[in-house]
């Protein structure tokens, strides 16, 4: 009989471990164990051994079948195992297919070279102001320090409403409405839309230009190139050559228009020029009641839409105002 | 202004070749704004006279010609110019000379021997004229070359002027400015004057000294006006970028560039003295040079004799008294008009002069007398005649004054940021002709008469500074004190906005702020709009009283290029007439057309609706945080939007703007071919928001109560939301509408709304009967306010 069994669980240890599927692995466990298992049936017969033989016999058949349970038990694992990799390994989808809701769309890059601007200067300790974009003559010209009928005034093509408001043609009238009313020392910039009546390639009715100014006790034109080499290395995240060269407006002086020397592809450098500047003059701080005796500063005016086309590399400034949604994605 | 080098090198000793000179004009600010080269390609170019042209036998354009070109042989050619005839002088490239890209050989055209080539201008780089041979005076000696005879090469400069710098419209100024830039003397000669061998004048009055307080005049005889002009002074004309016409108007023309005084040349024999100066009067009219006709108000400078006006003053001469061909007396005029008396004048008119431009800007008081003696000595040296005495009449108290203007050593410093030496300074003022004395503090300067632009201290540092080199002040940080602004935090940035909506798939436009005065009357939306008095074209003509007008006009623009889905917003202004003047109103704005997401495989496809739009605009609220709760939809909207899809949105009693479909009429009128959604939003109204307070989280569990009710379905769903918050008070937390039903079961006119309450209280656990109690307060109030009743 112990050889029989012996046998017997070899052989069910042999068909467990090659049991392929759960089924497999019961009929076994059944075969062994179940009701009429060949392990339960020698349990039965157990009651008819003598009783001195009775308990050794009991050991022996309860190591057998706990060696076969024990391996049924490990079997089922490996079985469990695969059939989780097998089922894991169908569960899949095309991790490749478009994302759902994936629309985003962007902001304009007169925006974008705007916002740049306004946050270098916010870090330079400049307020932001804003300004009416229909003017009235004293602010946009007068207070500036344009005579009635100047020559300088041709430089400007303006808008005028029949009331004889103007469309500002720069924000400098913004710095007068700054100075008004504040005691320096002031920093301030302000940022908008402004209007020549003027429109090729390169000019457009309406454009946007960022002003800023600086007033107090020590400011002078050193500090003016200081100012302004380093906002252009924190726009352009590039070091320029840059230059300031002797320039005219009524309401500074000295005055100077700043170029920057733009690398082109062909290894050339070519002088574009950026913005205009200078010293306030002392007849525009008088207007704002500021004395010019004990205050000085600078002030400066740059073309948004100029320093936009330059770091995102668009070369029609009318695009800018088409709003061709296909030009417009591009700036994501 | 344009300028030959040649010309001004002849008058300063420039120690730098042309690019160097070019940057340092630049950089004293005279922009270069262009360079172009003259005959630098004129090797084998020369003078040759057509002695005669005949027509080729096989060719009916083209001639052949025997020429002379002054080595004892005459040469054939071949030439198709239309002006080739005998006695004419034109350049000749000799058999090897390059002209262009091509190289002079003999050939046979059409079977005729041609040895050489007669040029164009345009084939020459000397001008753009190609319909014929340049045409070359009849003093021009055969053989010589044509570089030598034309005085090339040179380079022809380009220079940006600002207008305080009228002192450098003429040679003579421009050669001061660059002695003084490179620190040598000019060579300019003294005008001699001509002595008068007749005592002939012509009477002058003014009678507006103020205006005109300096007037030379004089009287020439028996001028040649067919004289040539010379072919020295033709060429300096060309390159400064006038056309010669004759030897009468020449020569002013030739004075005014060289000297920077504009003149002018009345015919002496169709005026009737005395000559006077004064104001036009009210609806005086005046038949000018340019043959046009105009009428004048009593601010105009205008010369006059005993009949009329017969010029305007500073800006152009009259053509009834103009010199022509058979003019054989002329009273020369050489004024001093001050700035405020011609500026904008001729601009009023249309015009823009050589002289206005000068005028208008200032010209040096002290040159009219030189002037007239200058252009006397032309005259008679070119055009023969008799000078009659220099008869100047002047006002002094009127001329303008140069005083001394105060520097001070510590205050060109504080300004430049930098220290310039003493004898710099000294230097530099010196060399910009100003009369210049020292003190202990700093200097005293009188700006020559030439300068308008020199009256206050900071003149002269501009001075200092352009001349010592701007590029010599050093670069530094402002040291001054920041004091940052307070930022304030119950505003949402517009920028938050901007980054909102263009995550939900809106890309950001800008469009002029005037359109069309039709569109906006399209919309309804021409009420207190403001016009522009000189608007560009019609459609850009009047101030935009919504973004909507444009924007939508952008959606459609982009709908026809193939985008059938199109978001687009805008931050900007509308501008309306108001009663204290006009009014700005920031608005954001968005439009919406084609499907409601975009394209997608794994869900189904469908046009946006009024609540895709909603939720659009429901996400700017949230920007508000708990703030949102106070903006709120309302039904009822402008007629540009569709009646029953559309929403004004309020915040407490405070319109915000609007939201919704287009007026289907609005749409029709305005050919879109699809629903077109927009809203339209005040920046100040919907920007404001509390700071947060943070409150104690409650340590209970919350309850969900699910209820559906039956009700009227006008009744809005707002108003229900109101009637449940306001009847369970601070124990509901939240208040879900998972469902919104109407059908058949119900009846018509009825719908049924399923919410879920979530209640919650600060102190307690709620218990059932607490949750019961609150279900119950809100279905009494709504049995109450609105006849609802709980769906069985």
């Amino acid at each position: 009989m112990t050889d029989t069994l012996n046998g017997r669980i070899e052989a069910a240890l042999v068909s467990i471990a090659a049991a392929s599927t759960l089924e497999a692995l019961d009929a076994e466990r059944v075969a062994v164990v179940g009701k009429s298992g060949f392990v339960t049936e020698q349990l039965k017969q157990l009651g008819k051994l003598p009783a001195d033989e009775r308990k050794v016999a009991g050991e022996r058949i309860n190591i057998a079948k706990n060696a076969v349970l024990e391996a049924i038990s490990a079997r089922r694992a490996v079985l469990d195992e695969a059939a989780f990799v097998a089922r894991l390994a169908s569960d899949r989808v095309d991790v490749t297919l478009p994302g759902r809701s994936s629309d985003r769309a962007n902001l304009h890059p007169v925006t974008r070279a705007m916002e740049r601007i306004c946050d270098i200067f916010a870090r330079l300790g400049y307020d932001r102001l804003d300004g009416p974009e229909i003017e009235d003559d004293w602010h946009n010209f007068e207070a500036l320090n344009f005579a009635p009928d100047h020559p300088a005034r041709t430089m400007h093509d303006t808008f005028w409403f029949p009331d004889g408001r103007l469309l500002r043609t720069h924000t400098s009238p913004v710095q007068i409405r700054g100075m008004c009313g504040r005691t320096p020392p002031i920093r301030l910039i302000a940022p908008g839309k402004v209007y020549r009546s003027d429109s090729d390639q390169t000019h457009s009715p309406m454009f946007h230009q960022v002003e800023g100014l600086l007033i107090d006790e020590t400011s002078s034109f050193a500090d003016l190139k200081g100012t302004l080499a380093a906002f252009v290395r924190s726009f352009f995240e590039r070091d320029f050559e840059m230059r300031l060269r002797p320039s005219f407006f009524p309401f500074t002086e000295p005055s100077a228009e700043m170029d920057i020397g733009w690398s082109t592809e062909n290894g050339e450098t070519r002088w574009l020029e950026v913005l205009g500047c200078g010293m306030v003059h002392p007849n525009v701080l008088r207007n704002c009641g500021i004395d010019p005796e004990r205050y000085s500063g600078f002030a400066f005016g740059l073309g948004v839409d100029r320093f936009a086309m330059l770091r995102y590399g668009a070369d029609d400034l009318r695009a800018f105002f088409e709003n061709d949604l296909r030009f417009l994605r591009q700036f994501a | 202004m344009k300028f030959s080098e040649n010309w001004l090198r002849e008058l300063v000793e420039i120690p730098v070749g042309r690019s160097d000179f070019a940057h340092r004009l630049t950089m004293s600010g005279l922009e270069v704004e262009g360079i172009d080269m003259l005959g630098a390609a004129l090797d084998g170019i020369v003078v040759a006279e057509i002695l005669a042209a005949e027509k080729h036998p096989d060719a009916d354009k083209l001639k052949v010609c025997r020429v002379d070109i002054g080595t004892g042989e005459t040469l054939q050619i071949v030439c198709g110019a239309p002006n080739a005839r005998a006695g004419l002088k034109a350049p000749l490239a000799v058999v090897g000379t390059r002209v262009g890209e091509i190289t002079i050989k003999a050939a046979k055209l059409r079977g005729v021997e041609s040895n050489g080539m007669l040029c164009s201008g345009r084939e020459l780089g000397l001008d753009n004229d190609f319909d014929g041979l340049l045409e070359l005076p009849a003093s021009a000696p055969v053989g010589e070359s044509l570089a030598k005879f034309l005085l090339l090469p040179d380079a022809l400069f380009e220079i940006g002027l600002t207008p305080n710098r009228s002192d450098c419209l003429g040679m003579h100024g421009l050669a001061r400015e660059v002695a003084a830039e490179f620190g040598v003397p000019v060579r300019i000669a003294e005008v001699a004057a001509v002595p008068a061998v007749h005592q002939d004048t012509l009477a002058v009055r003014i009678e507006v000294p103020a205006d005109c307080p300096r007037y030379c005049g004089r009287l020439l005889r028996g001028l040649d006006a067919s004289a040539a002009t010379p072919q020295w002074m033709a060429e300096r004309l060309r390159r400064s970028g006038m056309r010669p016409v004759s030897i009468l108007v020449d020569v002013t023309n030739y004075v005014m560039i060289e000297m920077g005084q504009p003149m002018h040349a009345f015919d002496a024999g169709s005026v009737t003295a005395p000559i006077v100066v004064r104001r036009a009067r009210k609806g005086e009219t005046l038949k000018l040079l340019d043959e046009r006709t105009v009428e004048l108000s009593e601010d105009f400078v205008v010369i006059a004799d005993q009949a009329k006006a017969i010029a305007l003053g500073g800006v152009m001469g009259g053509f009834d008294t103009r010199v022509t061909d058979s003019t054989t007396d002329v009273f020369l005029e050489v004024a001093h008009f001050a700035p405020s008396s011609i500026s904008g004048r001729a601009r009023r008119l249309g015009l823009h002069t050589d002289g206005s431009h000068r005028f208008e800007r200032g010209v040096d008081p002290e040159l009219p007398r030189k002037a007239v003696e200058r252009a006397t000595a032309l005259l008679l040296e070119f055009a023969g005649g008799q000078a009659g005495p220099v008869d100047e009449t002047c006002s002094t108290n009127h001329l303008p004054v140069r005083t001394p203007v105060g520097l001070r050593r510590e205050r060109l410093h504080r300004i430049l940021g930098v220290e310039v030496p003493d004898d710099q300074v000294g230097r530099i003022l010196e060399s910009l002709g100003m009369r210049v004395s020292t003190s202990a503090g700093g200097w005293s300067a009188t700006p020559p008469s030439a300068r308008f632009d020199i009256a206050i201290e900071e003149d002269l540092i501009e001075e200092i500074a352009r001349i010592h080199g701007y590029d010599r002040i050093p670069v530094q940080a402002p040291r001054g004190e920041i004091t940052p602004a307070a930022i304030p935090e119950d505003r949402i940035a517009l920028r938050s906005f901007r980054e909102q909506l263009a995550a939900r798939g809106y890309s950001e436009a800008i469009s002029y702020a005037f359109v069309a005065a039709d569109l906006l009357k399209t919309w309804g939306l021409q009420e207190s709009s403001i016009a522009l008095a000189n608007p560009l074209s019609a459609e850009l003509a009047v101030m935009r009283t919504s973004l909507l007008p444009g924007l939508v006009a952008a959606l459609d623009a982009n709908r026809k290029r193939q985008q059938s889905r199109v978001r687009l917003f805008e931050s900007g202004r509308s501008y309306h007439a108001g009663n204290d003047g006009p009014v700005e109103i920031e608005l954001l704005s968005g439009v919406a057309v084609g499907d409601a997401g975009v394209e997608q495989w794994g869900e189904p496809g469908r046009a946006i609706d009024f609540f895709d739009l909603k939720g659009d605009v429901e996400s700017l609220f949230r920007l508000a945080g708990s703030d949102a709760s106070t903006l709120r939809f309302a039904a009822g909207a402008p007629d540009w939007l569709h009646p029953g899809r559309s929403a004004t949105i309020w915040r407490g009693e405070t319109r915000v703007g609007f939201a919704g479909a287009l007026n289907p009429r609005l749409q029709k009128a305005l050919d879109l071919d699809a629903d077109v959604y927009v809203f339209e939003l005040e920046l100040a109204t919907l920007a404001g928001r509390q700071v947060p307070v943070a409150s104690q989280l409650s340590r209970f569990p919350s309850v969900r109560r699910d209820i559906a009710i039956v009700l009227a379905d006008e009744i809005p769903y707002t108003d229900v939301e109101a009637s449940i918050r306001g009847a369970v008070g601070e124990r509901l937390v939240d208040l879900v509408l998972f469902d919104r039903y109407t059908g058949p079961h119900l009846g018509n006119g009825v719908k049924s709304l399923a919410m879920g309450l979530i209640l919650q209280d600060r102190s307690r656990t709620l218990t059932d009967q607490d949750a019961d109690q609150c279900v119950d307060l809100a279905v009494t109030a709504l049995a109450t306010g609105y006849n609802a009743k709980l769906r069985g």
